[in-house]
């Protein structure tokens, strides 16, 4: 027993030291076939082993198909672009490690890279002392703007508080009670703050808002299923907000099919699940539950239906989805390469001072713009879960949505904004004219 | 303007249709409802349901049935709009006759979303208050209590007049309660009344009914809905704590399952065994693949799937568990610190080896038919997969007891756990029996990875969310002793269901170790302690 506690307690130290072996020896065979001086090298940062293999393998693979069309029309500036793939395990230490390692041994231009908001974190530093370049693909909580660092997922502007607008409306049911729940970290707990300050704004009185987290990987969502139906049975339309991450999302989908919860009378949107993660549910149940991001692969435009297609080819299996993260590295990629083609060189500084601005396509018919805060517009879609795992878009945005890096609705960011061209600051205070001193 | 021309240049078309197949003149409503669906906009279909749906045409409820099922196709070029019936049938909604020559190229499905399902569900139930099929009937009626829609009032009357099943019956008065209730013209009398009848339905959908009563209610209703809500909510009190103990079961018999192989490897033989989880994995992928051949080469037999998983599973896991003890723990029995190191990267291994075979997304293990569902107890509600899993735990323990107290396998165990120098001497082969010990553990854990392939996800890290939990039970319930483990599983299970309401499932599980870690300092040896020579051994 005694002994049980205390290696319960060594636990995750030995599996770092475990895995910290497995990504170096994955590293060095990536940095073998490095020998030609004429190659630009681009840095991939997700995990292949962990927890967050499940999500993050697949954004690695995409990032290995766009550098191999990108070599097929002739490189970057007459040279080739060779991927630098190292593997952080999902492990947060690693991940400032191996982006370390990317930056001074490998040489890389730019890193394409994280997923969780701890990982990001975690590489900021390095980022910043080395002077490298962040592509993040991955919705996120906001509040933040690093001048190294390049947001090509959503802010909560462009996710969460569209898709809260689109319940409110007639479409989406007029739902006056809010369940927001989430599971316990950064980005469900920022985000959920924002809904609450916003919601509030237009009006929610405070009993109808309830707020629920739980740990990761929850698996047993019996009475959070049963207290949501109670807390839905009050007479007014109810919708939930679920910012609840990856793995605990497949049980809390077969407790609300099995308990009966459709969408007609409690419609649930989630800001996690797309289609990878839909993948491994029966979604039959599910039918009308919703899901809002700035990409769906049933969208049908030409330039979409060319990316599944080549997606399919690289990946060699037909049935692989697409999803909106990879459509994030898609846009960032492409952005790269045209703010590098224009000062005709890969160094961080210049490309850095090149990206806002530089214009390129998004998958689903617009262009996206890089902002001067770094992040970028993008539309908006709700869409809804079909019988066959994928989403039928029944709402979006008019226009593209400009990325808040700072939240309006917050008290503590609401006179924030970031602007990196002009005011060179990434949390200038408006009211007071001061850079908060950042960087 | 180019929708209206549009539209124009349909209704001209419509009429020149019904001109030439002579429909009867009561059609014409209908036939240009249909229209409505082939604008593909949610506003459109919203009137186009509307219409059929008071069109009193008899393909009506054939129609918007379709149009729920997503089995309502319309062609925009064509203006044409078909039902989809079995093996890709079309018949022409318009008529109810096959479709005639090639289906349009521009067929699409009709599209929902939420606020028009509910306006659907609710016109189908106006419409199938008298279907033949009981079922559906119910089903209608249950449409029309929530849609409350004040027009479904002279069909529900006669419904109850002519309605022969009890349940049915039933169903249609409350249904009738809560149009009434939310009538502008009724009386006060009649909506007191309703009040009455929806208090004896006393469950949550009740209580939301008259909660949502507009604020222009005289006072004696709003009076009468206070009393009723009060009254339900006193009930409800009582079955929430029942329901609270059932939830309490399945999660202590989903605990039971993960732990009880542990109760065997860790329990029995003393090993740390920490690919305990991934044993469990291992059970769950194996009911991946064969869900995944059965699908492929016999889908009628996918119902049956678990049945063909359960010894399969069992195999994988066992002869997992025997190679390990064979190649690898046999070596360190009696050093807990290095099996503890050996078997967490073993763990390591097999997560990494299953990410390499089948990718790292999660792999969609389906439901049987006759584990998908719920049904109602009073007012609480037990889905059949929790109710399956408990059974199966049980199973399992009954099980294992007997393989313990009845096979000579279980006795020669029982020896070698005991005094494994007398067992060698009695002429017992203790490594065989090692072996086949572990084996029949890490048997049992691929066996709750059957089970829990159905509440959980299947993918390489699902044993890492049971291995603590599996420890802390077995240790809480006293190390050796199975029926330790059972007490230990259900007391974790419903004290941690009772927590959860008031501290969160965050706070609640924090709250749940504590406890034990208390616990253990009071009796180190968990709940049911080994008493006598074995402890000392």
């Amino acid at each position: 027993m005694q002994v049980f506690i205390g290696a319960a307690a060594e636990r995750p130290l030995a599996r770092r030291w475990l895995a910290a072996t497995a990504g170096l020896a994955l590293g060095l065979i990536g940095a073998f076939p490095a020998k030609a001086q004429d190659t630009i090298k681009i840095g991939i940062l997700h995990s292949l082993s962990g927890t967050m293999a499940i999500s993050e393998t697949t954004l690695k693979d995409v990032m290995l198909m766009l550098i191999e069309q990108q070599n097929k029309k002739g490189g970057v500036l007459g040279k080739k672009l060779e991927a630098v793939v190292v593997d952080p395990a999902s492990n947060w230490p690693l991940f400032a490690e191996k982006a370390r390692e990317l930056i001074t041994k490998d040489k890389v231009a730019a890193v394409f890279g994280c997923w969780t908001s701890v990982s990001r974190k975690s590489v900021l530093p390095v980022f910043k002392e080395l002077n490298n370049i962040l592509f993040y693909p991955v919705q996120y909580e906001g509040e933040e703007s690093e001048r190294n660092v390049f947001y090509t997922g959503a802010a909560p502007n462009q996710q969460a508080i569209p898709a809260v607008d689109y319940l409110t409306s007639k479409d989406g049911g007029e739902a006056k009670r809010w369940v927001l729940a989430g599971t316990d970290y950064v980005y469900p707990r920022t985000t959920n703050k924002i809904l609450e300050a916003y919601l509030k704004q237009n009006g929610v009185a405070d009993p109808d808002i309830m707020i629920n987290y739980t740990p990761f990987g929850h698996a047993d969502w019996q009475t959070i299923v049963s207290d949501i139906k109670k807390f839905g049975s009050a007479g007014k339309k109810t919708a939930v907000v679920s910012t609840i991450n990856g793995d605990a999302n497949v049980p809390f989908y077969k407790e609300l099919g099995n308990q009966g919860v459709r969408a007609t009378d409690i419609p649930v949107v989630a800001f996690s699940v797309g289609e990878e993660e839909l993948a491994g549910i029966d979604t039959k149940p599910l039918l009308g539950h919703l899901a809002a991001w700035n990409y769906f692969e049933s969208i049908k435009t030409p330039i979409n239906e060319q990316f599944i297609k080549d997606w399919h080819e690289f990946i060699k299996n037909p049935k692989r989805v697409t999803n909106d993260p990879m459509e994030a590295h898609f846009i960032g990629f492409a952005m790269w390469v045209k703010a590098v083609e224009k000062v005709g060189s890969t160094d961080p500084d210049k490309v850095i001072d090149a990206l806002p601005g530089v214009q390129a396509p998004n998958l689903t018919g617009g262009t996206s713009t890089m902002l001067p805060n770094h992040h970028i517009t993008k539309p908006v879609f709700i869409g809804e879960v079909r019988a066959d795992g994928q989403f039928d878009v029944v709402w979006k945005t008019p226009g593209l949505v400009p990325g808040d890096a700072w939240s309006k609705y917050l008290p503590g960011s609401k006179d924030l904004i970031a602007d990196w061209v002009t005011l060179k600051c990434g949390n200038y205070n408006t009211v007071t004219k001061k850079c908060g001193g950042a960087s | 303007m180019g929708a209206v021309r549009d539209r124009l240049t349909a209704i001209v078309a419509v009429l020149g249709l019904v001109a030439v197949l002579l429909t009867p003149a009561r059609a014409e409503p209908y036939a240009q409802a249909l229209l409505h669906f082939t604008a593909d906009s949610f506003d459109e279909t919203i009137a186009g349901t509307n219409g059929v749906a008071t069109s009193g045409n008899p393909l009506a409820a054939r129609v918007i049935a379709a149009l729920q099922e997503g089995r309502l196709f319309f062609s925009a070029q064509e203006k044409t709009v078909f039902i989809r019936e079995e093996r890709d049938q079309l018949i022409d909604a318009a008529t109810g006759q096959p479709a005639t020559g090639p289906a349009p190229p521009d067929l699409a499905p009709v599209r929902l979303n939420n606020r028009l399902r509910r306006i659907v569900e609710a016109a189908l139930g106006s419409l199938t208050l008298m279907a033949p099929d009981p079922a559906k009937r119910l089903e209608a009626a249950q449409a029309v209590f929530k849609s409350k829609d004040a027009a479904a009032l002279p069909a529900l009357d006669q419904a109850i007049a002519q309605e022969t099943d009890a349940r049915v019956k039933q169903a249609l008065i409350e249904a009738r309660a809560a149009v009434v209730l939310y009538l502008d013209n009724a009386s006060d009398a009649d909506k007191i009344d309703a009040i009455a009848v929806i208090r004896q339905r006393g469950d949550q959908d009740a209580v939301a009914l008259l909660g949502g009563l507009p604020a222009t209610a005289s006072p004696a209703v709003a009076k009468a809905a206070a009393d009723a809500i009060a009254s339900i909510q006193n009930n409800l009190a009582i079955w929430t704590a029942l329901q609270n103990t059932w939830y309490g079961l399945s999660l202590g018999s989903v605990l039971l399952l993960a732990a009880i192989g542990l109760a065997i490897t860790f329990g029995v033989m003393g090993v740390i065994n920490m690919a305990h989880g991934e044993m469990v994995m291992l059970g769950a992928y194996t009911t991946f693949v064969v869900q995944e051949i059965i699908r492929a080469r016999n889908p009628a037999l996918f119902d049956y799937s678990l049945a063909f998983a359960i010894p399969l599973a069992f195999m994988v896991a066992g002869l997992v568990g025997i190679l390990v003890e064979r190649g690898i723990i046999r070596f360190l029995y009696g050093r807990p610190l290095e099996t503890l190191l050996a078997t967490w990267g073993l763990s390591l291994i097999l997560q990494q080896a299953v990410r390499t075979a089948f990718g790292p997304t999660n792999k969609d293990v389906g439901t049987p038919s006759w584990m998908s569902g719920s049904f109602d107890v009073g007012q609480m509600t037990i889905t059949y997969n929790r109710l399956w899993i408990i059974v199966f735990t049980l199973l399992i323990f009954v099980g294992l007891l007997a393989i313990l107290r009845f096979t000579r396998f279980g006795l020669e165990m029982r020896a070698v756990t005991q005094n494994r120098a007398m067992a060698a001497s009695m002429g017992i082969k203790t490594s065989r029996i090692d072996a086949l010990t572990f084996g029949l553990g890490s048997g049992i854990a691929g066996l709750a990875g059957v089970a829990l392939s159905q509440i959980d996800n299947v993918s390489p890290n699902l044993g890492q969310g049971y291995i603590i939990d599996s420890f802390m039970v077995v240790v809480f319930g006293g190390v050796g002793n199975l029926w330790g483990t059972l007490v230990g599983a259900f007391t974790l299970g419903i004290a941690n269901k009772f927590l959860e309401p008031y501290a969160g499932a965050v706070l609640g599980k924090i709250a749940i170790l504590v406890l034990i870690i208390l616990f253990i300092q009071k009796r180190p040896r968990g709940l049911f302690a080994l008493r006598g020579r074995a402890v000392e051994a």
